[in-house]
């Protein structure tokens, strides 16, 4: 594991940091899993896969107000600065972000029930290929910012924050063709907008996970990077960090 | 309580007093360091804005010698005014050494030897034609220990401006007295028993005479070496307010082996390590993103 959550003489302290960083890998695991069965669901047209999400999705808030008491704990016994203190804000932030995440999974399974459940008639495919779309590159995206987390690789996490937002791309092209659909044939407004709420919450889902690759440049460099990521990244590609490249902060 | 400030007398000397002592030394300036870097553990240098504008006290390559062995290396830092420095660092890395170059007080220990330049108000004070009476009255010095004289409340306070001649009769001495007493938080607890003894009183209001001891002789810096170690929480909260107060009108430099309190009372914050001075800066940037990664491990408690 790397310096960033141990080398304390206070042994403890260094169990609670790595505990903390654990549980939040957990929670995190956990709302990946809500976002692929919601998706899945959608896939499928299973609404007992929907049901199994929304069953579950207690879970992660209870992960939530868990992790929560232990950042609170800690940082009444321990008092941390520094390094130390950005870990703990990052976690704190993080998990507000994926419980996010596991409402916008919740809000999918619910819209898939409300799709598959019903007697009324089902959506083409041809209106569902976007949420496909948008759907695995937000689950690739949660993947990749938890992977970040995991490593506290500030590489990785720049490399998803700089990236072109494809997701937001796929979502205003999504609405066009949507609308597009709507001019050839008006009886399927009742899908567009089932739809139009799919396509948000996955793109919310994108949003989030770009946020917890944010919190651990923040936790790793100390550099806060939200809403200046423009300046950021041009930085960032231009320079290369002479003084201390990430490898050196890991054992 | 009615409520009169009188005015404290002016400073005990004033640097005009001083036998001009030339300063004409290149100041030495911090190594940049961009704000997201971290510096390696095995660097010396310091890092972070060790100048600031119209410094009350600069110090220019300050050395401390104890017989052979240097305790301090090459000290470059300034004190500005009216701003709250914390100086931290583990036990032996030489700041309350350094500490107590600002007013001489190396010169009481044998075998002790400084050099290099403390220039306080445009006046070198490390020079053997400063007379370090008048110079410890104006850079006064508040201990680790509560070291109250064994005389009556009035009689401590009463002294030093009795002996620096800043009081022309008893009325003068008594309304320093009481402004002292105001300014330190002590008036309330102590003003119907001026009489009985400083040594009488609790740990923390010994502290808080001590303070008012040393402002009673209108110094410009206070120097504070782990002022509250021997304190309990309310008494040490007590001292912290003070010290917030009393920024506005002293420049204080504060020797702290709490963080927290250094954190909390500090503007900026200057980290040694074995003799070196390692990292200056604002509190807030130092105690939130380090630059140095042995500020960062000595901080998070992350030590050897």
């Amino acid at each position: 594991m790397t310096r960033t959550l141990e080398g304390h003489t206070v042994q403890r302290y260094n169990g609670e940091l790595n505990n903390l960083h654990l549980r939040v890998l957990e929670m995190g695991g956990l709302v990946q899993d809500q976002l692929r069965h919601a998706l899945l669901a959608l896939n499928k047209k299973d609404v007992s896969v929907a049901n199994t999400v929304l069953e579950r999705e207690h879970t992660v808030d209870e992960l939530e107000l868990g992790i929560d008491d232990d950042v609170i704990t800690v940082i009444a016994k321990r008092s941390p600065v520094a390094g130390d203190l950005r870990v703990i804000m990052s976690i704190s932030k993080t998990i507000a972000d994926l419980e996010r995440i596991g409402d916008e999974a919740a809000r999918i399974a619910h819209l898939a029930k409300g799709l598959y459940e019903s007697e009324h008639s089902q959506p083409s495919n041809h209106l569902m290929r976007d949420v496909t779309t948008m759907g695995e590159l937000a689950l690739q995206m949660l993947q990749e910012s938890l992977e970040s987390f995991d490593s506290l690789n500030v590489d990785h996490a720049r490399a998803l924050v700089c990236r072109e937002n494809e997701l937001d791309i796929e979502f205003q092209s999504s609405l066009r063709r949507l609308a597009t659909f709507l001019l050839e044939d008006a009886r399927n407004v009742g899908h567009a907008i089932h739809i139009v709420l799919l396509t948000k919450a996955i793109e919310r889902v994108g949003d989030h996970a770009r946020n917890i690759a944010e919190y651990v440049i923040f936790m790793v460099r100390g550099e806060d990077v939200r809403h200046r990521l423009g300046s950021y990244c041009e930085a960032s590609n231009t320079a290369s960090d002479p003084v201390a490249p990430d490898e050196d902060r890991t054992h | 309580m009615e409520h009169v400030e009188t005015q404290l007398p002016t400073p005990a000397f004033q640097p005009a007093l001083l036998s001009g002592v030339e300063v004409d030394t290149p100041v030495q300036d911090s190594v940049r360091v961009p704000r997201s870097a971290t510096v390696a553990r095995d660097s010396r240098d310091t890092i972070g804005e060790l100048r600031v504008e119209q410094p009350r006290i600069r110090c220019n390559d300050v050395n401390v010698y104890y017989g052979d062995k240097r305790a301090i290396n090459s000290i470059n830092l300034d004190i500005g005014r009216n701003e709250v420095i914390a100086l931290i660092g583990p036990s032996g890395c030489g700041k309350s050494t350094f500490l107590r170059c600002l007013n001489r007080m190396n010169d009481t220990i044998d075998g002790c030897r400084v050099n290099g330049d403390i220039v306080l108000d445009g006046v070198n004070i490390n020079n053997n034609r400063i007379d370090v009476v008048p110079l410890r009255a104006q850079v006064g010095m508040v201990f680790q220990k509560p070291n109250p004289f064994p005389k009556s409340i009035w009689e401590n306070i009463a002294f030093g401006p009795r002996i620096h001649g800043l009081a022309q009769d008893k009325e003068e001495l008594d309304d320093i007295v009481v402004t002292s007493l105001k300014r330190a938080g002590l008036w309330e607890e102590v003003h119907d028993r001026l009489d009985q003894p400083g040594t009488g009183l609790s740990g923390g209001q010994q502290q808080r005479l001590c303070i008012a001891r040393t402002i009673a002789v209108g110094p410009e810096v206070i120097l504070m070496d782990e002022p509250c170690s021997a304190l309990d929480p309310i008494a040490t909260a007590k001292i912290e307010d003070l010290i917030d107060e009393l920024r506005e009108q002293f420049t204080i430099c504060i020797v702290t082996h709490s963080m927290q309190q250094a954190a909390r009372v500090s503007q900026r914050t200057a980290y040694f390590h074995m003799g070196d001075l390692i990292e200056v800066g604002a509190t807030d940037e130092v105690f939130t993103n380090p630059r140095h990664e042995l500020t960062e491990d000595y901080i998070t408690g992350r030590f050897g």
